[in-house]
C-alpha cells in the first residue's frame, strides 16, 4: 500500500469580546432571551447601515501581531453573498481581497520539537444569527431564529496548510487558544462557540508536493472533536486512495456520536458568494502609528512567558509548558509566586493537586474556590512546621471544597502539628509496647519495620506528629 | 389667497408676522390634497394628524414669541422609501406594503427638529427603479401640468406634489436622475447634493454608492432651507461626509458674471428633441447674458455611463434587496414546502418586473467567471467618468445641461421597453457615478411641459450651482408657472 502524507489546515473563527457588536450598539453579551440583544441595524431591517465598531479593528489588529501578522495598511469590508435565514441581510459583511492582516505564524511544541505553522491571513467579520429547530432539524415543522448573535464581531485566522498530523493541528489550536487569550481580545470559549474551527485535510504519496484533493470539516465543537475527526478522515481518505477511489472535493461535518464525518455538500453545490466592497462601508487606512501604538501594549506572550519560567525561575521547559498553556493557569501561578518565591514547590502544587482537583471537579481556574495567596499561605504553613506535608494535602481538599482559609482550617479541625517531644515520646513508648513482633523484627534487620511503628504513631496522633520527629524518637528507642 | 400655492420663505414670513397660522396652512394643503390627489395620485399614505399636531407645535412657539426655524409649520412630503418611525414606510413594493419602521431616518429627525410637517408618503416606482413612477406597486402617479403623461421618476410623487400644491417641498432620492428628472418633468426645482453631504441612514437601499436624498422645491430659495436642514454629517451612515454645512441661503446672490460655465457636447448629440433643445439653449444664451461665459466643452467618456450604471447599480440591488425574503418582517408567501421554496415563493410574488429584472442583471455582474468582465470594468470606467468631471471642473465652475432629452412621455409610452425607458437618465447618471452635485430647475417649456436646465458642481460645491440656478430664476418666470388641474 502505498505510504501518504497528511495535509492539514485549519480556519479558525474567534468572537471578540467588545462590548458592542460590529456593526451597531447592541451588546455581545452571551446568552439572554431571544432577540433581546439586538437593534434594527444588526436585523438588517430596511434603511438601516453599518457602522464599523473603532474597537473590532484595534483587537484584530492585536490579535494579528501576536501571531506575527503585517498589518495592511489599506483595507475594505466585502459582501459576502448567500441566503440563509440567521443571516438578517442575507449577506456578511466580511473582507475578502484586502484583509486587515496577512502573513503570519506560530511555533508549536509537540514531543520535544518545535514547528512553524504559517498564518495565511487574518480577517475581520460579523456573526449570524442561530436557528432554533423544535425537535431535530429533519422533523421539525418550524425553525426559530434567534438574532442576538448577529452581528457579533468575528476574527478568521486561517493556516497554511502547514499541519501533517491531527495532533499537530490539535496542539495548533491549542496554541492559538492560549495567544489569543493572552491578547485578551477573547475568551476563545469552544463551549460556547467563541471559538470555531473548521479543518481541511487531504492526503498526498510521501514526497510528493502537489497537494491532494481536500475535503472540509465542519461541526468541530471540542479539541478531541478535532483530533477525533482528522484522525477518522486519514483512515477514510487512506481508505478511498488504497482502493484507487477518487477524493471527492466536499464540505463534510463531523458526528461526534456516531464519531465519523458525513457529506454535507460537494463542490458543484458551493455557493458563489458573489463577494464585492461593502458600499455601505469606507475602506480603511490603518495608521502606522496607530499600529505600533498596540504592538508595544501587547502582554508577554506564551513563548516569553514559557523562556521566562526556564531562565527567571529555573523551571524545567515541561513545568513551564505546561503553566504557560492557558493565561489564566500562568497568572495563577505567578501570583502564587509572587507570595510564596519558591517556583518550583508551587509549580508542583499547581501541576499536580490544583490540577487534579480542577479536572475532576470540571473546575475552571478562573472559577476555583483556591485562590493564589490562599495556596501561598498554606505552603507557609508547611514552612513553619504548623502542619505536615499530609495534612496539608487533607487542607487542601478542605480550601478547595469550602474555600476556607487554611489557618481557618488547621484551627478548626485541630491540625496543628505535634512538635512537642514529651507528647510523642508517650505515644512512642506506648506503641513500642504494644508491638513487641515489631520492634523484634526491626532489631533483626527488617528495616521495614521501622515504617509501620512510624504508621502507628502518626494514626494515634491523627497524622499530627511531626513525622521528622516521630521518626527520630523511635530509631533512639530502638537502638 | 391660495396657500398652497406659496414658497416655503414667504410662508415663514407670514407665519412670523401671524398672519397665518401653521395649522391654518397645513389644513390648507390638505385641503388642496383632497382637491386634486385623485388626479394626480402623488400620496400613498397621508399623516393629517401628526401634521396638524406639529402645526399646533409650531403655532405655540410663534405664540409664545419663540423664534421659529425657515421650516417650521411648513408642509413636507416625504418619498416612501425614506424611513418614518411608526409610519408605514412601503418602497411602493408589494414586499414592504405592511411594513412600518420602529424609527426614523436621519433627514426626517431633522425636518421634525426643524419643525417642518409631514403631509404623507410619497409614490415611487417600486424600490425607486425606474424613470415614470408607473413601477409602483400601488398606482401611477400623473403629472399635474397633464395627467396624461408620466411626472417622472422615481421620486414621481414628491416632484408632483410639489407642482400640483399638495406640498411646499419634498423629500426624494437620487441614485441615476431620480430627483433632478422628475423636477425636470414636473417644473420645480430639485437638487441632488453631492454624494456623502446628505446622510442615508433610513433611505431605503438601492444601490448605497450612488443613492443621495435631495429636494424638491418650487424655487432655489426653499431649495437652499431645505439642504441646509438635511445635510450635514451623521455617525450612522459611514459614507456621510465630515464637513461643515454653510448657510446655503448666504449664496443665494443674483449675480454670475464672470462664472465660467461648460456646455457638456454629448449631452445636447442627436436624439435630443428639438424643442428641448431650444429651451436649453435659450437659457444658455439668458446666462450670457447676464455675465456668464459659456462653451462647449466634453466629457469623453458619457457615452459608457449608461452601460456602467446599469452594472453598478443593479449589482449594490441584488445584494441590498436580498434581505426581503419573507423571514423578519414584510411579505411572506404562504402555502410553502421549505425554506428555500419560502424565499422564493415570497420574492417571486412580491417583486415587480423591473425590480426583478434589476436583481437578475445585478447578481449575473457579480457572478463567478463575470465579476471581471462586468462588475470590475465598470469600476474602471466609473472612474474614467470621475476623472471626466474632475478635468472639466478644472476649467468650468459649473456644466450645464438638458435635465433630459425629451419632456414627460405619456403614461404607458415606455413600459413595455425598458432600454427606451433607460435613456431617459442618459444626462443624469454620470453625476450619480462621479458623486459630484446636480440640480435641475425650470428653464422652459417645449409642447407645453415644463423644460429642466441641469446644473452641475464640483464636489460639494452646491453654493455655485444655487448661486447660478437663483440668478437664472431672478431673471426669468419659468418657476412661477403653476399647473392648472
Amino acid at each position: 500500500m502505498a505510504q501518504y502524507e497528511t495535509v492539514i489546515g485549519l480556519e479558525v473563527h474567534i468572537e471578540l469580546k467588545t462590548r458592542s457588536k460590529v456593526f451597531c450598539d447592541s451588546t455581545t453579551e452571551f446568552g439572554g432571551d431571544p432577540n433581546t440583544h439586538v437593534c434594527p441595524v444588526c436585523l438588517g431591517l430596511p434603511g438601516t447601515l453599518p457602522v464599523v465598531n473603532k474597537t473590532v479593528v484595534e483587537y484584530a489588529i492585536r490579535a494579528a501581531l501576536a501571531i506575527n501578522c503585517s498589518i495592511a495598511e489599506f483595507s475594505k469590508f466585502d459582501r459576502k453573498n448567500y441566503y440563509y435565514p440567521d443571516m438578517p441581510k442575507n449577506y456578511q459583511i466580511s473582507q475578502y481581497d484586502l484583509p486587515i492582516a496577512l502573513g503570519g505564524y506560530l511555533d508549536i511544541e509537540l514531543d520535544g520539537d518545535t514547528r512553524r505553522v504559517g498564518i495565511t491571513r487574518l480577517h475581520m467579520e460579523e456573526d449570524t444569527g442561530k436557528l432554533v429547530h423544535q425537535g431535530t432539524i429533519t422533523t421539525t415543522p418550524f425553525s426559530l431564529v434567534d438574532y442576538n448573535r448577529a452581528g457579533v464581531p468575528l476574527i478568521e485566522i486561517v493556516s497554511e496548510p502547514d499541519m501533517r498530523s491531527p495532533e499537530e493541528a490539535r496542539r495548533y489550536l491549542e496554541k492559538l487558544k492560549a495567544i489569543i487569550q493572552y491578547t485578551g481580545v477573547s475568551d476563545c470559549k469552544m463551549e460556547e462557540g467563541s471559538l470555531r474551527c473548521d479543518a481541511n485535510i487531504s492526503l498526498r504519496p510521501v514526497s510528493s508536493t502537489e497537494l491532494g484533493t481536500k475535503t472540509e470539516i465542519k461541526n468541530l465543537n471540542s479539541f478531541r472533536a478535532l483530533q477525533r475527526a482528522l484522525s477518522y478522515e486519514i483512515e477514510r481518505q487512506t481508505k478511498v486512495l488504497g482502493e484507487g477511489g477518487r477524493i471527492v472535493q466536499e464540505t463534510r461535518t463531523w458526528d461526534e456520536g456516531k464519531g465519523i464525518t458525513l457529506p454535507l455538500r460537494s463542490k458543484e453545490f458551493a455557493h458563489d458568494y458573489r463577494y464585492f466592497p461593502d458600499p455601505d462601508l469606507v475602506p480603511m487606512i490603518i495608521d502606522r502609528e496607530w499600529v505600533e501604538d498596540i504592538r508595544s501594549s501587547l502582554p508577554e506572550l506564551p513563548d516569553d512567558r514559557r523562556q521566562r519560567y526556564i531562565g527567571e525561575y529555573g523551571l524545567p521547559e515541561y513545568d513551564a509548558t505546561i503553566l504557560t498553556d492557558t493565561k489564566e493557569l500562568a497568572d495563577y501561578f505567578e501570583d502564587c509566586v509572587n507570595a510564596y518565591p519558591n517556583p518550583k514547590v508551587v509549580s508542583n502544587w499547581v501541576m499536580g493537586d490544583l490540577t487534579r482537583l480542577l479536572n475532576s471537579g470540571a473546575v475552571d481556574i478562573t472559577e476555583c474556590s483556591i485562590g493564589p495567596e490562599q495556596l501561598a499561605l498554606l505552603l507557609q504553613l508547611m514552612d513553619k512546621g504548623t502542619i505536615s506535608g499530609k495534612i496539608a494535602k487533607a487542607v487542601f481538599e478542605e480550601m478547595f471544597a469550602t474555600g476556607k482559609d487554611p489557618e481557618v482550617i488547621v484551627r478548626d479541625k485541630g491540625l496543628v502539628q505535634i512538635s512537642d517531644e514529651g507528647a510523642i515520646v508517650a505515644i512512642v513508648d506506648e506503641i513500642l509496647a504494644g508491638n513487641p513482633k515489631s520492634v523484634e523484627d526491626f532489631r533483626a534487620g527488617k528495616e521495614k519495620a521501622l515504617g509501620f511503628l512510624v504508621g502507628q504513631v502518626m494514626k494515634a496522633t491523627k497524622g499530627k506528629a511531626n513525622p521528622d520527629l516521630v521518626n527520630r524518637l523511635l530509631k533512639e528507642k530502638l537502638q | 389667497m391660495q396657500l398652497f400655492r406659496l414658497t416655503a420663505h414667504e410662508l415663514h414670513d407670514l407665519l412670523v408676522k401671524k398672519e397665518i397660522s401653521a395649522e391654518e396652512l397645513n389644513l390648507a394643503v390638505f385641503d388642496r390634497v383632497e382637491a386634486v390627489d385623485d388626479k394626480v395620485k402623488a400620496y400613498v399614505t397621508l399623516t393629517k394628524e401628526r401634521a396638524l399636531e406639529q402645526a399646533r407645535s409650531v403655532d405655540r412657539q410663534i405664540h409664545s414669541g419663540e423664534k421659529i426655524s425657515p421650516l417650521a409649520g411648513i408642509p413636507v412630503a416625504v418619498k416612501d422609501n425614506i424611513c418614518t418611525d411608526g409610519i408605514l414606510t412601503t418602497a411602493c413594493s408589494k414586499m414592504l406594503a405592511n411594513f412600518v419602521p420602529p424609527y426614523s431616518a436621519t433627514v426626517v429627525k431633522r425636518l421634525d427638529g426643524a419643525g417642518a410637517t409631514m403631509v404623507g408618503k410619497a409614490n415611487l416606482d417600486e424600490f425607486a427603479m425606474g424613470s415614470s413612477t408607473e413601477n409602483s406597486a400601488f398606482f401611477v402617479t400623473h403629472n399635474p401640468w397633464d395627467t396624461e403623461r408620466v411626472p417622472g421618476g422615481s421620486s414621481g410623487g414628491s416632484a408632483a406634489a410639489v407642482a400640483a400644491g399638495e406640498a411646499i417641498c419634498s423629500l426624494g432620492s437620487d441614485t441615476g436622475g431620480s430627483i433632478r428628472l422628475p423636477a425636470s418633468f414636473c417644473g420645480v426645482v430639485g437638487l441632488k447634493p453631492t454624494y456623502g453631504a446628505v446622510s442615508r441612514y433610513g433611505l431605503i437601499a438601492f444601490a448605497s454608492s450612488l443613492d443621495q436624498i435631495g429636494p424638491f422645491s418650487k424655487d432655489v430659495t426653499d431649495c437652499a432651507m431645505m439642504l441646509k436642514v438635511i445635510s450635514g454629517h451623521d455617525p450612522l451612515d459611514s459614507t456621510s461626509a465630515k464637513y461643515s454645512v454653510p448657510d446655503y441661503t448666504g449664496f443665494l446672490r443674483n449675480d454670475v458674471r464672470g462664472l465660467k460655465i461648460g456646455v457638456p457636447q454629448e449631452y445636447i448629440a442627436e436624439g435630443i428633441n428639438p424643442a428641448v433643445r431650444e429651451v436649453i439653449e435659450k437659457a444658455l444664451a439668458r446666462l450670457e447674458a447676464l455675465g456668464a461665459h459659456v462653451e462647449y466643452t466634453t466629457l469623453p467618456h458619457t457615452e459608457y455611463a449608461l452601460s456602467t450604471y446599469y452594472l453598478i447599480a443593479p449589482a449594490e440591488a441584488s445584494s441590498n434587496l436580498a434581505r426581503y425574503d419573507g423571514v423578519r418582517y414584510g411579505f411572506r408567501a404562504q402555502n410553502t414546502d421549505d425554506v428555500i421554496d419560502m424565499f422564493m415563493k415570497t420574492r417571486s410574488e412580491a417583486f415587480g418586473p423591473e425590480v426583478k429584472r434589476r436583481i437578475m442583471l445585478g447578481t449575473y455582474a457579480l457572478s463567478a467567471g463575470y465579476y471581471d468582465a462586468y462588475y470590475l470594468k465598470a469600476l474602471r470606467v466609473r472612474t474614467l467618468i470621475k476623472q471626466d468631471f474632475d478635468r472639466a471642473f478644472e476649467k468650468y465652475d459649473l456644466l450645464i445641461s438638458p435635465v433630459c432629452p425629451t419632456t414627460a412621455f405619456r403614461i404607458g409610452e415606455k413600459t413595455d421597453d425598458p432600454l427606451e425607458m433607460y435613456l431617459s437618465d442618459v444626462c443624469t447618471i454620470s453625476i450619480n457615478l462621479a458623486g459630484i452635485p446636480g440640480m435641475s430647475i425650470p428653464c422652459g417649456f417645449a409642447q407645453g411641459m415644463p423644460v429642466g436646465l441641469q446644473l452641475m458642481g464640483r464636489h460639494f460645491d452646491e453654493a455655485t450651482l444655487l448661486r447660478a440656478a437663483y440668478t437664472f430664476e431672478q431673471n426669468t418666470d419659468y418657476h412661477k408657472a403653476v399647473p392648472e388641474l
